[in-house]
């Protein structure tokens, strides 16, 4: 079967591998939402947590023969705690400074890590062998589902909504959305801002580090897999808008979808076709496709 | 400071209950508040007076921890809490409604009214509110600035009632409102005194402040300047003018 010329199999195919995508930038572009948010930092080590999330997997697995399930529990939560430790002693201080400081701040923090693992693990790819449940897949008639690849984008929409439900829907998520709206007069009603502030860069990360155990089995681990993926991301969070969380999601999972159907009809554009949009929505909509509009 | 002639003085206990003293406070370099002191009593309703930028709000939020640098002794009862921090503060059982009102637009109009924390126990219940402000119950579930100018008012007063705070520091609640929901205001504060409420009341409009307020202090170039009891604010009314300016 043919849609516009192309195979059907083919197409459906590269939107998988698209929505794929999409799931790691939902959740990446999530997390750096929610910290710019209320800190007002863009988190430039994000993609150095993600690839932590990576290498803890790993790690767990060689030395503490770790399985993927419980990894994807436990090294987020301790790129979690690492990530409120940070805030408390490294970020806490530049509050006060421009924000190009947080920029610069963390960006260095990132490469700091990064040079660790190079030192450690060398440069080049290592494999994380695939949980056994994940091994085979669905044969769903027009294409085959890898059960691996499937699980990603279900985690992951899962990871986003319960996150998303969190900050819409409960009395801490409106904690959280008043500090990040008003914080000194959350601060002056008696609620204890600085903990949210820490609690949530401590989520933050733990998301991409989160991520970065879903990405273990299915990418290569590699000291440098955060930085290639995350330039992408802070497109998407430009394009989606800084701030808004149901935005990040939705933008996330949306071009991961258009770089893989970019991909059928033109693979040559498919790398660049993000950055593309950017530009275009800047010009646009400076405030992003679900930013508030100044 | 005299009390005689106030129709509340039996219920008054004779101490003070609040106590600012010596209070500085700056935005930068620039000096704002100068040395200043007053005090109130337990159900007292006093008010600051004071042209625009006499240092009114500022007091406000130098009282609530919410100026970097500020000195001075702010006590209320024995409690020291003059290098308090705002969370502190409110945790001792002080309530803020701000200039702004500072209702939150992305928080819905329950959302706002149940956001301060419970700080002591005697705080009203969420009906008693909805009693009080019947408008915050009909639009429970908009967006907090999606309210009326009146509205949100309300949901700004309405909101530091359930917390259990017994000082209220109210800073110009009536200001841009039509006349009747000022009365409305005004009808409010009585009721919070009679349940015994201390508050600490700014305004520029002196004849609501007259309405509803024990005592006034008068503010000028960031000091206070004067203390007028209630009853004798007729026989002030010159020296009053010429302090506000109108
Ligand atoms: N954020 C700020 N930064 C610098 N100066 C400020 C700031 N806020 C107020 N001021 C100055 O401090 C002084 C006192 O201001 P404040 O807001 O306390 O006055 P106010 O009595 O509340 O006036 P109004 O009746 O207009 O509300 C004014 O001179 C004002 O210009
Ligand atoms: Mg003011």
């Amino acid at each position: 079967m043919l849609i516009f010329g192309i195979p059907l199999q083919l197409l459906s195919t590269q939107i998988l591998l698209g929505l794929i995508n999409g799931a790691f930038y939902a959740i990446l572009s999530l997390g750096l939402a929610i910290i710019f948010g209320l800190l007002n930092i863009v988190n430039f080590a994000h993609g150095a947590f993600y690839m932590m999330g990576a290498f803890g997997a790993l790690l767990m697995l060689d030395h503490f023969a770790m399985n993927y399930w419980l990894a994807l529990l436990v090294v987020p939560l301790t790129i979690g705690l690492l990530g409120c430790v940070i805030e408390r002693l490294i970020l806490r201080r530049i509050y006060d400074l421009d924000h190009l400081y947080g920029m610069i701040l963390t960006f260095g923090m990132g490469l700091v890590i990064v040079g660790l693992f190079r030192n450690q693990y060398g440069a080049t790819g290592l494999p994380y062998s695939m949980p056994a449940a994940l091994q085979g897949g669905y044969n769903l008639g027009f294409m085959f589902l890898p059960a691996s690849r499937a699980f990603v984008i279900l985690a992951s929409v899962a990871v986003c909504l319960v996150t998303w439900l969190v900050i819409e829907k409960t009395r801490l998520g409106s904690w959280l959305r008043a500090a990040t709206e008003k914080p000194e007069l959350t601060e002056a009603f008696g609620i204890n801002v600085p903990l949210l502030i820490t609690l949530t860069y401590g989520f933050g990360v733990a998301l991409a580090g989160f991520a970065g155990v879903l990405a273990a089995p299915i990418y290569s681990v590699n000291p440098m897999m955060g930085s290639d993926l995350i330039i992408v991301v802070f497109a998407v969070v430009v394009i989606g808008g800084m701030g808004s969380i149901s935005g990040a999601i939705l933008t996330g999972f949306m071009l991961g979808l258009v770089e893989g159907v970019t991909k059928v009809f033109w693979p040559q554009a498919s790398t660049t076709v993000i950055f593309v949009i950017m530009a275009i929505v800047l010009l646009i909509r400076p405030a992003g496709l679900f930013g508030k509009q100044a | 400071m005299p009390i005689s002639g106030c129709p509340m003085a039996d219920r008054l206990s004779q101490n003070p209950h609040f106590q600012v003293t010596d209070l500085e406070a700056w935005y930068g370099e620039s000096h704002v508040l100068h040395r200043v002191s007053f005090d109130i009593r337990e159900g007292e309703v006093v008010t600051l007076l004071g042209r625009n930028g006499a240092g009114k709000s500022t007091t406000l939020k130098s009282i609530m921890g919410m100026i970097k640098r500020r000195q001075g002794s702010v006590r209320l009862r024995e409690k020291e809490l003059g290098r308090a921090s705002s969370r502190a503060i409110a945790r001792a059982g002080i309530a803020f409604c701000p200039e702004d009102r500072g209702i939150y637009s992305s928080l819905t109009v329950e959302e706002n009214l149940m956001l301060p924390p419970v700080v002591a126990s005697g705080g009203m219940s969420v009906a008693e509110i909805h009693t009080l402000f019947p408008n915050l119950a009909e639009r429970r579930r908009s967006q907090g600035t999606r309210l009326s100018g009146g509205e949100q008012q309300m949901l700004a007063i309405g909101r530091i009632l359930r917390t259990g705070a017994r000082l209220l520091l109210l800073d110009e609640p009536t200001e841009g409102l039509a006349p009747v929901i000022v009365q409305q205001i005004g009808a409010t504060i009585r009721q919070l005194k009679e349940r015994g409420y201390t508050v600490l009341l700014v305004e520029q409009n002196f004849h609501f402040a007259a309405s509803v307020a024990d005592r006034h202090y008068v503010m000028d170039h960031g000091q206070v300047v004067d203390m007028i009891p209630g009853p004798e604010i007729a026989d002030n009314m010159a020296k009053l003018s010429t302090y506000l300016g109108v």
